[in-house]
């Protein structure tokens, strides 16, 4: 059951930094009781109130968000307030070897309540975040009812961390991990933000050899599509690959179902993006 | 290290003997039964004799004994074959607290056009049998409540619920994947119609289970394609695993008061002294009828995978129906369910203890546990609070 690193394990058995600071410059504190996992940080300033001279976290949550706070209050220790501003979700799951995607969401805790505790202590208004039910106004729309975040916040995860599917967007923020029921709202925010990357160099579009090509498609049809369809009752099979043409039959609930016609299309679109942009998928009868 | 295992509720050790009756079914006596020459003939033998032993355990027939591959398969198998055999029904009740094997079948029975009434429970883990009374139709094909809950281990009165569905002329299925072995079953004066049963939750193997169906209760196969099990199992059997299962339930029914005498005694001790020593913590389903075997106890302001995780390095193995080691990021559906309150649903661990437990594992727990949480308190800003307060 330990899916973490050496390093992950070793922070959280022995967390480094808990505590409080009494007389802390900057306190900035995310999540709830609710949520199922919250994080209180304290950070010390020296005496030209530029660099960190300590830090100190409090933690509720699993193995890797204590890991994660941890290791936090390690790394921006002796950092000046801007260089611990710039410290990503992603340097803090570096700093451990890494975290199990769906576990990414306690670094990108940690990040929060460091860019909480730094722009409140700036007399900044509160960051587009959160997480709390408990703080502050949150600018924009809350879209995640269960875990209370804004689209602002999920669109700033989302860019960040490169993510483009919503399971990802679950793994690094929770959104969409409780009732679901935000989901659509989470992939419409993915598209917009995929939209308004600017051709960030269109996805490297290698040349593929055409058996390359096919055991990318077979890949992504068993890894990504089949076991959706599954999930309804559905299924298809691979009928034939001619260049960049895909024929598809489908089996089991999505044989005549009224909307194979999008399913077809939803397969067409993950091969699209997988593996070549120029892929046409045909359904046939099988 | 050596391990203490007490996370039974989620599998359980292959018993020594159990091994033993199986093990000369795999390379020696490897026949299929349904061959015509000696050597299938007499695996066949020692199925039919399997088939008794089950039986016996549940007060049922020999021939309501179908054998399956797992509990889940039993649970589908029960479901879907009382939908087939009643088209024009369109109703399914079960409850919120079910297994994934029989909640995710019910709820995808949704977007094929069945109304699927979930009973709730209470904060104890009860059902009201009134809201059953009320859900009930003539147009209910099928009800399937579980007998015992894995999580809490609150046992529903299967009885009761099945008088009032027999009342409607709806099938009445339970998953009793916890409660067999743990306490008594008497099929034959029983309501219900199908019950499941899962082999590696009572010290037999993993790959087998049986689906008890009621004599004359209507029945549609799931596989299909053999005249195994009287054409209502289609599939070579996995004789080696029947025969294990078999001895597992002739033990089983040897191991009955023990488990409710000695077993009980040590849950309930464990749970009287964590509840004595740890401050802020209470028992899920302590006021419902609940199995020997199994104690969920929730503490406050901490999380269940990091008391997980620190049991773990003390060699202790328990589970948690908390957030973070399923995957999900809930509390498990039945602490939901419950209403739990959300300062301790996600501190919620299960200790489920079997005959193999000793009251050296249990002392090694309420040694080990105490620590644990108040230093994951120490850590938490609200455990904090607490402490200070
Ligand atoms: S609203 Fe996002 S998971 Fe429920």
């Amino acid at each position: 059951m330990w899916d973490y690193t050496d390093k992950v394990k070793e922070h959280f058995l022995n967390p480094r930094n808990v505590g409080d600071i009494p007389d802390a410059d900057a306190v900035g504190e995310v999540g709830s009781l609710a949520c199922g996992d919250a994080l209180k940080l304290f950070i010390k300033l020296d005496d030209a109130k530029e660099r960190i001279v300590n830090a100190t976290f409090q933690t509720f949550g699993c193995g890797s968000a204590i890991a994660s706070s941890s290791a936090l209050t390690e790394m921006i220790k002796g950092k000046t307030l801007d260089e611990a501003l710039a410290v990503t979700n992603q340097e803090i799951a570096d700093f451990l070897g890494g975290l199990p995607e769906e576990k990414m969401h306690c670094s990108v805790m940690g990040q929060e309540a460091l860019e909480l505790a730094i722009v409140t202590y700036r007399g900044g208004p509160a960051p587009v975040h959160s997480h709390d039910h408990l703080h502050g106004e949150q600018e924009g729309e809350v879209v995640c009812k269960c875990f209370g975040l804004t689209d602002g916040f999920l669109r700033k995860v989302i860019e960040q961390n490169r993510l483009h599917t919503a399971e990802q967007v679950t793994h690094f923020t929770k959104a969409g991990g409780a009732c679901g029921g935000c989901i659509p709202k989470i992939k419409d925010i993915i598209a917009q933000v995929l939209g308004e990357q600017p051709a960030v160099a269109p996805k490297k579009q290698e040349k593929l050899t055409n058996l390359r090509k096919m055991q990318l498609i077979q890949e992504v049809l068993e890894n990504e599509v089949r076991p959706q369809l599954w999930a309804d009752g559905g299924d298809l099979e691979l009928v034939d690959i001619a260049g960049s043409i895909v024929q598809i039959a489908f089996r089991k609930a999505c044989a005549g179902c009224h909307s194979s016609g999008h399913t077809a299309k939803f397969v067409e679109q993950k091969l699209r993006d997988m593996v070549s942009s120029d892929i046409v998928v045909e359904e046939v009868e099988g | 290290m050596k391990e203490i295992y007490l996370d039974n509720n989620a599998t359980t050790k292959v018993d020594e003997a159990v091994f033993e009756e199986m093990r000369p079914y795999l390379c020696e006596l490897y026949g299929n039964p349904s061959s015509m020459h000696f050597f299938g003939g007499q695996v066949q033998k020692k199925v039919d004799e399997a088939r008794k032993r089950v039986a016996a355990l549940l007060g049922a027939d020999p021939s309501e004994i179908i054998f399956t591959a797992c509990g889940t398969e039993s649970d589908n198998t029960a479901i879907r074959s009382a939908l087939e055999t009643f088209p024009e029904k369109r109703h399914v009740i079960t409850t919120r607290v079910e297994h994934p094997a029989v909640l995710t079948l019910c709820r995808g029975l949704t977007k094929k056009g069945y109304r699927v009434t979930e009973l709730g429970v209470d904060g104890a883990g009860r059902i009201d049998l009134d809201e059953l009374r009320n859900a009930i139709d003539d147009d209910t094909a099928i009800v399937s409540v579980m007998w015992a809950n894995n999580e809490t281990g609150v046992v529903f009165p299967i009885e009761e619920i099945g008088a009032i569905v027999k009342e409607r002329g709806a099938l009445f299925h339970t998953d009793a994947v916890q409660a067999v072995g743990k306490i008594p079953l008497n099929m034959a004066a029983s309501t219900v119609d199908m019950l499941s049963l899962s082999g590696h939750k009572l010290h037999a193997p993993k790959g087998i289970g049986i689906l008890y169906l009621r004599k004359g209760t209507p029945f549609r196969p799931f596989l299909v394609g053999g005249h195994q099990e009287r054409s209502r199992r289609a599939g070579t059997e996995n004789t080696a695993a029947i025969i294990a299962l078999g001895k597992a339930c002739q033990t089983a029914a040897e191991w009955l008061e023990d488990e409710n005498t000695r077993v009980l005694g040590m849950r309930d001790r464990l749970e009287k002294e964590l509840l004595s020593i740890i401050p802020h913590s209470r028992i899920n389903g302590g006021g419902a009828v609940r199995l020997p075997n199994t104690l969920s106890i929730a503490f406050e302001f901490v999380e269940g995978e990091a008391i997980l995780l620190l049991l773990s390095e003390k060699g202790i193995c328990a589970s948690s129906g908390s957030a973070c080691t399923s995957g999900s990021l809930e509390p498990s559906h039945v602490l939901r369910a419950m209403g739990v309150p959300f300062t301790c649903a996600h501190g919620s661990i299960r200790f489920s203890l079997s005959r193999f437990t000793s009251e050296d594992e249990i002392d090694a727990v309420i040694r080990e546990l105490p620590p644990i949480i108040l230093r994951l308190r120490q850590i938490s800003p609200f455990g904090r609070e607490l402490l200070k307060g």
